[in-house]
């Protein structure tokens, strides 16, 4: 699914290489905290690389590898409170509040 | 010792006797009575903002907007160089005349005309009635007669406003004020990447705007989003600026410049990507044109975010580097509302820069949702009813001014309908 210089996060790709927010949220919520770590701590150090490929393209030609590049870098951003901050996927006191994304840029 | 200059007066508050210094009544915010009345007081007295100019770029471009407080969806729609609204729906029978699969779903697009789904009237995007099926079945019906009823429509900076009341008091400029008007310079059109928003919030409308009106709150709802060593809750919060004018109501807030913090004091992912809660940190190509001075009324030079609230249910939040959001609280019932948030950034140049405003979308989802969250606490007590006022500090004033305001409008309309 990724670029052949990105096959070292090839594993996470299926299911973390997720083109809108609804996907990367529920994945986020059906994920435990260690799974999320393992995933974050793989792209951390790959993330400045991957823009960097992905930059080559003009955001409305990319190809399909550096899309599902670019949308597990989304998910990178999606686990990021989770792991940094609130040590599960979930946000302390929110119950079942929710908000949803009704309207995004296009990937 | 207030870290930023008060007014002369010794504080913001006693800047406006009007709103006096004792509790406020937050009646307004659980009472049915109180909401049936605000349906007609203020959602029927008050230019109401229902869209963008970028949503109607073409000829026949239209979007509806169900306005639940008012009972009513209109629709709007370009024809030609102007903008229309019209009540949406038909004339024959009264059905619901645009709508897409759902009736009860807000829709938009491209048309050359309005063809009623029920009986197949049409009608063109100046209103007017075009086709009658079977018009030789009817008696004496003139086509003339039978237009779409108009709503009042006026745009400005922009923003697309309609008003439900049969003859506006006051023209849309008039209305929104020289505080407000103030900030048109804005580059709002080149803002166009959109991110948006939308929750149905088990609270009154005014109980979230409370919240976003003041950062009091901030260092303690949100104190776990930030490193441990970045101590917020001993820094408490102070706005450097306050204005009032009319039923509108402004704040200046210094902001953080995460860009100026220690690492230690930063998410990781932030530093990494640029972006956050604050915005990404490289700023949009000319974004000195957003440092437009009616954002700084109070002359600081410089502010991190300017928060304006136009009555009664918009705010527009203008941010230090080069993007703002829009805040929408659409009344359901006494204790319901529908928050709409739209966040507009210049369109990404390459993925970088889309990956930071990615960033600032999630981030601003985390703090949004513990606000959402509290306020159904706050709306779940004081539905018990067995308090109903409350204290409110000098950083709380435009929570005050909303709800003066709010109780004035009521007022006023009860007293004219005497």
């Amino acid at each position: 699914m990724l670029p052949a210089e990105f096959d070292d996060l090839e594993q996470f790709a299926e299911r973390w290489s997720l083109r809108t927010e609804a996907e990367r949220w529920a994945e986020r919520h059906a994920s435990s905290i260690e799974e999320m770590r393992e995933f974050y701590d793989a792209m951390f150090p790959r993330v400045d690389a991957a823009l960097a490929h992905c930059d080559h393209f003009p955001l409305d030609a990319m190809p399909e590898d550096a899309r599902n590049l670019l949308a597990l870098v989304l998910s990178f951003v999606m686990v990021s409170f989770p792991v940094e901050v609130w040590g599960g996927p979930r946000i302390p006191d929110v119950g079942d509040a929710t908000l949803a994304r009704v309207f995004s840029p296009v990937i | 010792m207030a870290r930023f200059p008060k007014p002369a007066e010794g504080s913001w508050t006693e800047h406006h006797p009007e709103l006096g210094t004792g509790p406020v009544s937050y009646v307004d915010a659980i009472s049915p009575e109180f909401f049936e009345l605000e349906r007609e007081a203020v959602f029927k007295r008050s230019w109401l903002q229902v869209g963008r100019l970028e949503q109607l770029p073409r000829n026949g471009s239209f979007f509806t907007k169900d306005i639940a407080v008012a009972n009513t969806s209109i629709v709007v729609v370009r024809d030609g160089d102007a903008v229309r609204a019209f009540h949406n729906v038909c004339r024959h029978r009264g059905n619901k005349l645009v709508w897409t699969d759902f009736p009860g779903r807000e829709t938009g697009g491209t048309a050359r005309q309005f063809t009623c789904k029920y009986h197949g009237w049409r009608y063109g995007l100046d209103g007017g009635c075009t086709f009658v099926q079977q018009e030789g079945e009817f008696f004496g019906l003139d086509k003339a007669d039978y237009g779409l009823v108009p709503v009042h429509c006026d745009v400005w900076a922009g923003f697309v406003f309609v008003h439900l009341g049969r003859t506006p008091q006051q023209s849309l400029r008039d209305y929104l004020g020289p505080m407000v008007t103030a900030i048109e310079d804005y580059p709002f059109d080149r803002l166009t990447e959109r991110y948006g928003f939308r929750a149905e919030v088990p609270a009154n409308w005014k109980l979230f705007m409370d919240v976003l009106q003041e950062q009091y709150h901030a260092p303690i709802v949100h104190r776990n989003q930030r490193p441990e060593n970045f101590d917020a809750h001993q820094a408490g919060f102070e706005a450097l600026h306050y204005q009032i004018d009319g039923p509108h109501r402004m704040m200046n807030t210094p902001g953080i410049r995460p860009w100026e913090l220690p690492d230690d004091q930063i998410k990781p992912s932030e530093r990494l990507l640029r972006g956050g809660l604050f915005g990404p940190w490289d700023p949009p190509a000319r974004y000195e044109a957003t440092n437009v001075e009616g954002m700084r009324p109070g002359g600081h030079e410089r502010v991190g975010v300017a928060l304006f609230e136009i009555w009664p249910n918009l705010g527009i939040q203008l941010w230090e580097r080069g993007w703002y959001h829009t805040y929408h609280h659409w009344p359901t019932s006494h204790d319901t509302h529908v928050f709409e948030w739209n966040l507009y950034f210049a369109p990404p140049r390459n993925a970088r820069e889309l990956v930071a405003q990615e960033m600032t979308a999630v981030s601003l989802k985390e703090f949004a949702l513990q606000d959402d969250s509290l306020i159904a606490s706050v709306q779940m007590t004081l539905g018990s009813g067995g308090l109903t006022e409350f204290p409110l500090g000098d950083q709380e004033i435009l929570c005050r001014h909303l709800h003066h305001t709010a109780q004035s409008w009521v007022s006023a309309y009860q007293q004219a309908s005497d």
